[in-house]
């Protein structure tokens, strides 16, 4: 995926490569327009510049396709049924199981879910789609220690057996440097490549 | 007609009961005394002025002067469409709106009902023309009103809902179509409430207006059955009519929730 001068009115002149397989990590203080940029690049805010996929541009994709395509994780999850398994297009067994799930799970109900279960549940639904991309609002913010290393291999193998590039949003410097392949920064709406 | 006409002091009897709710609401401090009084002298002002425009129009039967009363009947419901909503589409996008609704539901149907059902002659007769048309546009105003002020205040609060379901590569009209189905209904409850409780519960105005002039008690029981099935087939329709569109206008051509577009909140 290419960004060509993305500009939103949080972040200016937004230039970044990510190839197919890569993951590169996203730092930057509160407010700085992390959030944003990720929203501009799922086409969800307006936006100035050009985002492309393998050469074609977001303009050339209906706006729900190219949300498939680039699929975008939130840092809240939001449900809108009464269970779980209603909210999914598929369910991939061997992920469920992968984040501690089971079909089971499919009958549970929304309102006993705690928040943590309900963020990974938000992953599954969101790969549940195979996008292309992941665009990745801090994953693991809400996650016990063993949750994130599962969450954390999950992506992983995504990202190689779907050959997905990966934009992932993170406050935990030994998480970047675990599972990052670049790692970027932003400041003041500016993107730098981190030291 | 064997009307009893009323004088200025029945009337002013009646301006008394009202004066007296408002000093018990001064006095419970209730804080509606003020848009009480207020809102009795509009109704005394403006059913005075339409008193004379109504005599005028009856004076001179000519569709022009109909037509005329009729558009400017239109542009002020759509404003109070606009005025009842909490948050609503800003400038001409949420006037429209209203007034696009209503004039292809209320319009429509006062037009067919005068020109296939009463069949008077001429067809726009202001007699029946005005009042038809004022009972449908003040129920149609209604079911939009409320259909509209659903949507916006539900699309507001679960803003986050509606995007996360566009995150997940559904379409606009995926994402927003539980909403929409919910403001539809709300739009529709009064109306088919109304037809529940007609006659057993509330004897409706109209009716009740034409049995007062003298009018042969089943004489007017068909005349309000048939307004009844007028306003519900406009509010209806017009609320449909008015969700959809508000429900679209609420996305842009990329498929994005614009928010923005909505104007006023709680204050």
């Amino acid at each position: 995926m290419s960004i060509v001068g993305l500009s939103t009115h949080t972040v200016e002149a937004i230039n970044l490569e990510l190839a197919a397989g890569e993951c590169v990590c996203l730092a930057g203080p509160s407010g700085a327009g992390k959030t944003q940029l990720l929203r501009a690049i799922a086409d969800l805010d307006p936006h100035h510049g050009e985002v492309m996929l393998d050469g074609r541009s977001a303009r050339n994709f209906s706006a729900h396709e190219w949300r498939r395509a680039v699929g975008l994780l939130p840092a809240e999850s939001q449900w809108w049924m009464d269970r779980i398994g209603d909210h999914f297009s598929r369910i991939d067994e061997a992920q469920w199981r992968a984040l501690g799930f089971s079909a089971d799970t499919a009958d549970w109900q929304v309102s006993r879910c705690s928040t943590g279960e309900r963020q990974r549940l938000a992953l599954l639904r969101l790969l549940a789609n195979a996008p292309r991309v992941l665009l990745l609002d801090e994953p693991t913010a809400s996650l016990d220690p063993v949750s994130v290393v599962r969450v954390e291999q999950l992506i992983a193998d995504y990202r190689q057996q779907q050959q997905a590039a990966v934009l992932w949003v993170s406050h935990d410097a030994a998480q970047r440097a675990r599972v990052a392949v670049r790692e970027l920064s932003i400041e003041g709406g500016r993107l730098r490549e981190a030291a | 007609m064997n009307l009893i006409s009323l004088s200025p002091v029945d009337l002013s009897l009646a301006a008394l009961l009202v004066l007296a709710l408002a000093g018990f609401s001064w006095w419970l401090r209730l804080g509606m005394e003020r848009r009480l009084l207020v809102a009795a002298l509009r109704t005394t002002v403006q059913l005075l002025l339409i008193g004379v425009i109504l005599k005028a129009l009856f004076e001179h039967v000519q569709l022009a002067w109909v037509t005329l009363t009729a558009l400017v009947m239109l542009a002020i419901a759509g404003r109070e469409v606009m005025a009842r909503q909490q948050r609503r589409f800003a400038g001409w996008r949420g006037y429209g709106l209203g007034v696009f609704a209503m004039f292809v539901s209320a319009f429509a149907v006062a037009l067919l009902a005068l020109l296939v059902i009463i069949g008077n002659r001429p067809w726009y007769q202001p007699q029946y023309a005005i009042p038809l048309l004022g009972m449908l546009l003040g129920n149609t105003m209604n079911g939009i009103a409320l259909g509209l002020d659903r949507l916006t205040t539900g699309a507001w609060q679960q803003r986050a809902v509606i995007e996360t379901r566009l995150m997940l590569g559904q379409t606009a009209n995926e994402a927003i179509a539980d909403m929409r189905w919910e403001a539809m209904r709300v739009g529709m409850i009064p109306i088919v409430n109304a037809m529940a409780a007609a006659g057993v519960v509330s004897l409706p105005g109209m009716m009740t207006g034409q049995i007062l002039a003298g009018a042969a008690p089943f004489e007017a029981v068909k005349y309000q059955i048939l307004i009844m099935f007028l306003i519900t087939a406009g509010t209806g329709f017009g609320t449909m009519v008015a969700v959809w569109r508000g429900a679209s206008d609420l996305f842009d051509e990329r498929e994005r929730l614009r928010l923005e577009r909505l104007v006023g909140g709680k204050s």
